[in-house]
């Protein structure tokens, strides 16, 4: 057997990056590369636990001699590249797909790095026009490729539209979706290999969806939650969390958050119990867990009622008589 | 992976659709009848019946025609049998237009509203409102609204799915609103006999055939067996090619300067050396048939008049780059062509010129010929590629490229249907004289798409770098002798010329330099009594209904551009002209730079170019 050199091991491509040369690894992505070199690229499809889709193009760069923008998240380095991340180019089309996305999406639960981009790109998603009514039915679910209505274009289409609420764990509100298939990858390959959410129908009629549209219940949904996980505009939605939110009482200020080792078997998954007023308002599980990456099951992720169960005091049994 | 699927039985027509194209299921676990072992064994086997998969759009395309809706009961079946999540496969069969998740009635006419068939006979949509109600409806026959059926040259079109035990399927071309309005009120009586195909129109056939190359055989009748092809001069390029060997036959193409027809230029020579170098096997070849490009219709009629030529071009591409498994990948409303390919092949089958020993050489090739569902975006190679696979027709991100990841995730050469008619043309006549027909950089001659208001529409033929003049000359100029208000070249997704710039060469760099593109070879052509502003609405609703969805650019930003269209033909809305002119810059710059695929990239060509043409601004001081 020959030994491989450790040079060949860990082979360095040297690119230039906003004017500087700069080593990489080979195989690591340009986004890579620019969180190493403290270079902010705004992402929203990218998760480090999932394959990368490459959809939302918002941390797309400009790599020179390539008629388009590349986006830095799935985009390998190699020797000699030469990118630029902050060119005119990029900085329209990040403003454009923030604006794009804020016009039809309501992106409000979606975090504080999202506020910070739409400003820094001065995005004004109000240039489309005002937003048009929300549908009331299912009218998204059921809209059938290559038809659509025509609108007078005065107003905005947007996916506005009913929250799911068909079992007692968690919400979906496609109206907040940006569908960045994370939750697809991780109710699929990426984890849990469930398959009960795809992608659907196509153009701006594509949603999430269960089979015929049918609840969670009756789709092969196991509740794992991993798709809660990975949602990064709050559409998906712990029911606690849900109905805090709903009655204004949610109050981040007001919670504490307990990172223990799930009870129920000997995995170890390490648990984040987000407790408001005494009660588990949400579990979730650290990203950077070695063994969860993020993702749990059913029981870790929903099965915490009893630490809450509270007996009444009249209702205890006397003991019986040995 | 369990699965959890719909257990309702599929009724006898849904199963027996789905059992002619799987055959009957073999136990319990595949969707027959729980065996008494059924319950004992345990296949470890999701990989196994995973690899059925890619026969997921033939079944489903299957269960449509038969039970003219694919039901929960039936999809529940077809998951059981090939073993696939249930919400995968609605996600697959939600992405195609052809196939319906809501019953509806057995026959569906689609009629053709696009722009080359408005441009010639007007939008159907009102007349058909008024004769027969609404889009939708109309009891046990319906009407609805269709994008290019690929049969401009006629001015008018309607594809007709007919679903029923004996289903089927036919494009009616031209076909007026009056006919439309026959048909729905003849019912389920309807009778395909009367459906006999319209011949194609190729002007150049009946007047001069010596300056047809790739239509040399278009159209002369003798095209129904394999002993015509032959005696028309057939198979003289593959045996050619077994000669050559594939180096040889690459040096030709390369030597011939052949570039792909299909839209990107790409040179063919290169790509198919790449592909015959790549070590890693099997390769796979796709012939790219899904020509959707609205004013497009060339590869129609090159498969519905020479079908036998794709299928020895095919072979000679299969044997070139080491691929012993090739597929036509054809357009879903194209059933005459596929019919006809299907003949074609069977009988190369029985003849020895597919199969295990192609034309006696020791070397294997045989083909298959898929269908699409009703997808613009399928025809993306690697959306075709997913197709085929049976996932949702979503392009893929490159790189990698076919040459290294494919079909099945193997090194896969893709052509454009005429690119496989010049592979014959440059093997028969020789690259010497292939690359000394047409301008020095672009060889060859290219067909074109003439539609819309000219006086002779139909599919031309002429070396490239001819004149727009000169082409538009040999089709009798514009119909009636009216004034040129602007030719759209290149189709939906190209872009529009002036009548100040008609001395275009129609080369591949003459267009580049002029800021345009051939794209598909439409040139479409728009006289003074044509609305610009409808017609690029229209473009803008064909984008925003075919983008798969996938990236936020082109999903949103088709559905913004649209938006916009709609409200500079309103005089309601209180936009300046100078502020819509900004946003349609940004969405279309966003799209062109951030898309994944061409599709988003050029959804705003055509209206930019309108735009800065004068084409809309004219419109609205006009009204
Ligand atoms: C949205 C979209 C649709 C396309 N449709 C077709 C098509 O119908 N037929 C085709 O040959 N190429 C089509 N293409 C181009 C193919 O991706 C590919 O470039 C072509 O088949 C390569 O063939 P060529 O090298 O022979 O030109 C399409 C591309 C895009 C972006
Ligand atoms: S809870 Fe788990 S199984 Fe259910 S949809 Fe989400 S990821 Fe899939
Ligand atoms: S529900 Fe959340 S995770 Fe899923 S696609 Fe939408 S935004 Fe992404
Ligand atoms: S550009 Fe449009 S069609 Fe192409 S991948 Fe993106 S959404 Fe799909
Ligand atoms: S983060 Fe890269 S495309 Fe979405
Ligand atoms: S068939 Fe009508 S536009 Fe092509």
């Amino acid at each position: 057997m020959t030994s491989v050199a450790p040079a060949k091991l860990k082979h360095r491509v040297e690119l230039t990056l906003d004017g500087k040369t700069v080593a990489a690894a080979e195989g690591a992505t340009i986004l890579d590369v620019c969180r190493e070199q403290g270079i902010d690229v705004p992402t929203l499809c990218y998760l480090e636990t999932l394959t990368p889709v490459n959809v939302c193009r918002v941390c797309v760069v400009e790599l020179a001699g390539s008629r388009t923008l590349v986006p830095s998240c799935s985009r390998r380095v190699e020797e000699g590249m030469s990118v630029d991340t902050q060119s005119d180019r990029v900085r329209t089309s990040r403003r454009l797909v923030l604006e794009l996305l804020a016009s039809s999406v309501d992106l409000s639960l979606a975090g504080g790095s999202l506020s910070r981009w739409m400003e820094e790109y001065g995005a004004h998603p109000e240039r489309f026009g005002p937003a048009a009514d929300p549908t009331t039915g299912d009218e998204r679910d059921r809209a059938h490729a290559g038809h659509h209505e025509i609108g007078n274009g005065l107003v905005a289409n947007t996916v506005a539209q009913p929250a799911k609420r068909d079992n007692p764990q968690y919400v979906r509100d496609y109206s907040r979706c940006i569908l960045c298939y994370k939750c697809v990858e991780a109710c699929g390959e990426d984890a849990q290999n469930t398959f009960a959410i795809a992608v659907a129908g196509r153009g701006f009629d594509a949603r999430i969806s269960t089979e015929f549209n049918v609840g969670l219940p009756e789709s092969a949904c196991v509740y794992c939650g991993n798709c809660i996980g990975v949602c990064p505009t709050g559409a998906l939605m712990f029911s606690s969390e849900f109905d805090l939110r709903s009655h204004g009482e949610w109050d981040e200020a007001r919670q504490h958050v307990t990172r223990t080792v799930c009870p129920y078997c000997g995995v170890g998954c390490n648990l984040e119990l987000h407790v408001q007023d005494n009660r588990i308002v949400k579990v979730t599980s650290p990203l950077d867990h070695d063994v969860t990456s993020g993702h749990l099951c059913v029981k870790g992720r929903f099965g915490f009622e009893f630490a809450q169960a509270r007996k009444e005091p009249e209702q205890e049994r006397p003991r019986a008589a040995r | 992976m369990d699965l959890k699927v719909n257990e309702a039985p599929p009724s006898t027509l849904e199963r027996a659709a789905v059992d002619a194209v799987l055959g009957a299921p073999t136990s319990g676990w595949s969707g027959g009848d729980r065996g008494p072992l059924d319950g004992h064994v345990a296949f470890a086997g999701s990989r196994r019946a995973g690899r059925r998969r890619n026969l997921l759009l033939p079944v489903l395309r299957a269960v449509q025609d038969r039970a003219g809706w694919v039901s929960p009961q039936a999809l529940g079946y077809i998951c059981t049998c090939l073993d696939i999540p249930p919400a995968e496969a609605y996600g697959v069969a939600s992405a195609y237009a052809l196939i319906s998740l809501e019953q509806r009635p057995s026959i569906v006419v689609h009629v053709c509203d696009d722009i080359a068939c408005r441009a010639m006979t007007g939008d159907p949509g009102p007349e058909l409102e008024r004769r027969i109600g609404p889009e939708g409806s109309g009891g046990t026959v319906e009407w609805r609204r269709s994008p290019c059926l690929g049969s401009c040259e006629h001015g008018s079109a309607a594809f007709v799915q007919v679903a029923g035990a004996t289903g089927w399927h036919a494009t009616v071309a031209p076909c007026s609103p009056g006919d439309v309005a026959a048909m729905v009120a003849a019912g389920t009586s309807l009778d395909p006999e009367l459906f006999a195909p319209t011949a194609a129109l190729i002007p150049q056939a009946r007047n001069d055939r010596t300056a047809l190359r790739l239509l040399r055989r278009a159209g002369t009748g003798e095209l129904e067996s394999l002993d015509s092809y032959r005696a028309a001069g057939g198979y003289q390029a593959l045996r050619r090619a077994l000669e050559l060997g594939p180096i040889g036959v690459i040096a030709e193409l390369n030597e011939a300067k052949l570039l792909g027809r299909g839209g990107a230029a790409f040179p063919t020579g290169a790509k198919w050396e790449a592909l015959a170098r790549n070590p890693l096997r099997p390769h796979y070849f796709v012939a790219n048939a899904d020509e959707s490009e609205p004013g497009t219709f060339k590869d129609r009629v090159l498969l519905e008049t020479d079908p036998f030529g794709l299928v020895e071009a095919l072979t000679i591409a299969g044997l070139t780059t080491g691929a012993e498994q090739g597929f036509v990948y054809v357009r879903g409303e194209y059933q005459l062509a596929a019919q006809r390919l299907l003949h074609a092949a069977e009988q190369a089958r029985t003849r020895g010129l597919l199969g295990d020993d192609v034309m006696s050489s020791g070397l294997r090739f045989d083909l298959e010929v898929r269908k699409g569902a009703g997808a613009y975006i399928a025809g993306e190679e690697t959306a075709l590629f997913n197709s085929i696979e049976g996932r949702r027709p979503e392009p893929r991100n490159k790189p990698p490229y076919p040459v290294d990841r494919g079909l099945f995730g193997k090194p896969t050469g893709v052509n454009n249907v005429e690119t496989l008619y010049c592979v014959l043309e440059v093997l028969t006549t020789g690259s010497q004289a292939f690359a000394t027909t047409g301008t020095p950089a672009s060889s060859g001659t290219r067909l074109f798409c003439l539609s819309g208001r000219v006086a002779e529409p139909g599919l031309y033929e002429v070396p490239l770098g001819t004149s727009l003049r000169a082409l538009l000359k040999s089709a009798g100029g514009v119909r009636d002798g009216r004034p040129l208000r602007a030719v759209l070249l290149g189709g939906a997704a190209g872009s529009f010329v002036g009548p100040g710039e008609l001395d275009l060469e129609l080369s591949f760099e003459g267009v580049r330099t002029a800021g345009t593109t051939l794209g598909s070879g439409v040139v479409m052509v728009l006289d003074d009594t044509v609305d610009t502003l409808e017609v690029l609405t229209r473009i803008a609703r064909f984008f925003r209904d075919e983008s798969c969805g996938q990236c936020v650019p082109c999903r949103i930003g088709t559905q913004r551009q649209e938006e916009l269209l709609s409200r500079l033909g309103r005089p309601t809305s209180s936009r300046a002209l100078v502020e819509e002119r900004a946003l349609l810059a940004d969405l279309g710059s966003v799209m062109r730079d951030a898309s994944i695929c061409g599709l988003g990239q050029t959804a705003s060509s055509a209206v930019e170019s309108a735009l800065a043409k004068g084409l809309i601004a004219q419109d609205k001081e006009e009204s």
